[in-house]
């Protein structure tokens, strides 16, 4: 009897999202680790973001079933991590943070015996344990023991295990840890491609910005247990709408004067170039009646975007904050 | 996602069935067992007893062989219930020998390299781990115990004729019933060893010596205290208790004890081995408490408190 694996995820729910959170809360030995997690995730690549010790990883590990929850549940893709265990490890890829492997193999056995276990049939589990190391770039030392494996080389293995059996979702959990430069290059430009294929979402956990920067459309941010910030990248980047930089022709010396009297900083960077911060209750439509007072033509008026360590650090300002509330 | 193409595609083909994916790891596991010459030479010699058994009963039915060697073992050697214990207590010591080559690498391997949560992130749970890695030793050990065992009952019912098969059909279940014990037993035990101690010679020695240190304290105490129930401390007499009560061939008083005074006869008493159940009762906490240790192990992660 073989089961087929087009059946086994077609009674999922393709509405729900790829990660619902629900009050999510785990407690290690008493200690709350996970603080009433709630959100509903639905980006191709979701980065997990937080300083060291914020729990990412524990959710991670909560989401697989290794912890059970202290209250409340998660749902991947549409299935309950209480009850449907098995069902969701079907579907989901997995890439430790730590090195991991099964001693004494050699990377295609180990791949192929990884492949075996998600429910591949052998033959099955060889061929894909193939292409999954050529996909990685492994192809030339797959008969090698991992053993013998270079740091960079355990983690393109811990890819391939973690992709060869076609998973839907993929959580890879500091996937650039340790590598060099070109490594870490390739490896993002892996990411990119699985996340770009549309064959599966990714939950990419990194304390690396620029990893998540790179690879995801959303974020998560987490802050000693707590969910500070979930939003979409390039919206949240768009958001600060209160720096503005400005290109201008005609003299600029009373419409300087003009932005200070309104209360805003202001700053040229060129003879024709300014860098505005607005003050909360200024107007976009108040710089222009300004500057036609002025006898100034604004040619070119931007919102300078957030990078995600903007992002990054206002949520843990705002985190404090809302932490110091009663 | 193809060798060429080198890109992702989701797997959409059949997929094995639930039940007997705790079977991939034994399949595996063997490959690796036996690139090693010595225990393939090993294991291959485990195979002399069965071969010598299978002859004595061969010998035993040839009246024409027997006469050409000039020899009478028509009377002694018996083939009954003693006969196969026999065969079952000499495999059964030679299936510990290769638990001890095989078993304490199993689970230590996974732990040392943080192999566990790579089967528990699958739909793999973990007791098909467990038995999956218990049945590296059940499937090796059964090939040399009851296996063979029961076909050397078989060749002698076949030798024999259909009324010493139905009059003797005890003896097969004593064979697959003692077997199993002896094998879930060292099972059990391997992989406990296994996933508390990851050191290999560590786990080899612990296991030796858990079988031998308890037996010299149960010898010293039947001594002390003239009893023989400090036999419940000794793995190996408990075993074969069990294997003696299965074969019908347990016997509970085993000796008589005398104090005597100035030639005297003051005491006399008879000593008794502990009876068969608490044997089995022993045995089965043993089993438990491996499991309750294997639980306690076998985690994808150890959360530190």
């Amino acid at each position: 009897m073989t089961l087929d694996a087009t059946v086994t995820s077609s009674h999922l729910n393709d509405s729900a999202g790829v990660i619902t959170l629900d009050n999510l809360s785990v407690t290690f030995g008493g200690r709350p680790i996970l603080k009433n997690l709630n959100g509903d995730l639905r980006g191709r690549a979701i980065g997990l973001l937080g300083p060291n010790g914020a729990g990412k990883t524990t959710l991670i590990h909560t989401l697989l079933g290794f912890h059970q929850p202290s209250a409340g549940t998660a749902r991947i893709l549409g299935s309950d991590i209480r009850g449907d265990a098995n069902q969701i490890k079907s579907l989901i890829g997995y890439m430790p943070e730590r090195d991991s492997f099964i001693s004494k193999m050699s990377c295609i056995h180990f791949v192929r015996f990884m492949a075996e276990l998600s429910g591949l049939p052998p033959r099955a589990a060889l061929e894909r344990a193939h292409e999954a190391l050529f996909f990685v770039g492994l192809g030339e030392a797959r008969y090698r023991n991992v053993d013998t494996f270079s740091l960079g080389m355990k983690q393109l293995a811990k890819l391939a295990q973690a992709i060869v059996h076609g998973p839907r979702l993929i959580f890879l959990d500091e996937p650039t840890n340790g590598l060099d430069p070109p490594a870490r290059q390739r490896m993002i430009k892996m990411i990119r491609e699985i996340r770009d294929s549309g064959q599966a979402n990714i939950v990419l956990s990194s304390h690396l910005l620029r990893d998540v920067e790179e690879c995801c459309e959303e974020i998560l941010i987490l802050k000693d247990g707590r969910l500070v910030v979930y939003c979409n990248l390039e919206e949240e980047r768009k958001a600060n709408k209160k720096f503005l930089m400005l290109e201008t022709r005609g003299d600029l010396k009373s419409f300087v004067a003009g932005i200070g009297s309104m209360g805003c900083e202001c700053a040229m960077t060129s003879d024709h170039r300014l860098k505005i911060i607005l003050q909360d209750g200024t107007k976009i439509r108040d710089l222009y009646k300004l500057a036609a007072g002025s006898q100034v033509q604004i040619r070119r008026l931007t919102y300078k975007r957030d990078s995600l360590e903007d992002i990054f650090l206002k949520a843990m300002e705002n985190g404090i904050v809302s932490e110091a509330r009663p | 996602m193809a060798v060429l193409e080198r890109s992702y595609k989701r797997y959409t083909g059949a997929l094995s069935p639930e039940w007997s994916r705790f079977l991939i790891i034994p399949r595996h596991a063997f490959r690796d067992v036996f690139r090693s010459k010595l225990f393939t030479g090993f294991y291959a010699l485990s195979f002399m007893a069965p071969l010598v058994f299978a002859i004595l009963i061969y010998l035993r039915h040839n009246t024409e062989a027997l006469a050409i060697m000039r020899l009478n073992v028509v009377n002694v050697l018996p083939i009954d219930a003693t006969f196969f214990l026999t065969f079952v207590e000499i495999q059964g010591w030679i299936g510990f020998f290769l638990a001890l080559l095989v078993g304490p690498q199993q689970v230590a391997r996974d732990l040392t390299n943080n192999g566990l949560p790579l089967y528990l992130c699958r739909p793999f749970s973990r007791s098909e781990y467990v038995v999956g890695k218990m049945s590296i030793v059940i499937l090796l050990l059964s090939t040399i115990t009851w296996v063979p065992g029961l076909i050397l009952f078989l060749l002698q019912s076949y030798l024999e004729g259909w009324s010493w098969f139905s009059q003797n059909i005890p003896i097969a279940s004593a064979i697959f019933l003692g077997s199993l014990v002896w094998i879930l037993l060292l099972a059990l035990l391997t992989q406990t060893i296994s996933a508390w101690v990851k050191w290999r010679l560590a786990a080899s020695a612990g296991l030796i010596g858990l079988f031998f240190i308890p037996s010299v304290f149960a010898a010293i105490l039947n001594e002390m205290l003239a009893t023989h129930w400090g036999n419940l401390l000794s793995l190996g007499s408990l075993i074969r208790n069990v294997w003696a009560g299965l074969f019908g061939t347990f016997v509970q008083q085993v000796g008589q004890v005398q104090q005597v005074r100035r030639g005297e006869i003051i005491r006399e008493a008879w000593v008794t081995e502990p009876p068969l159940w608490a044997s089995w009762l022993v045995l089965f906490l043993i089993c438990a408490l491996c499991l309750w240790l294997l639980s306690r192990k076998v985690k994808a992660y150890e959360v530190v408190k």
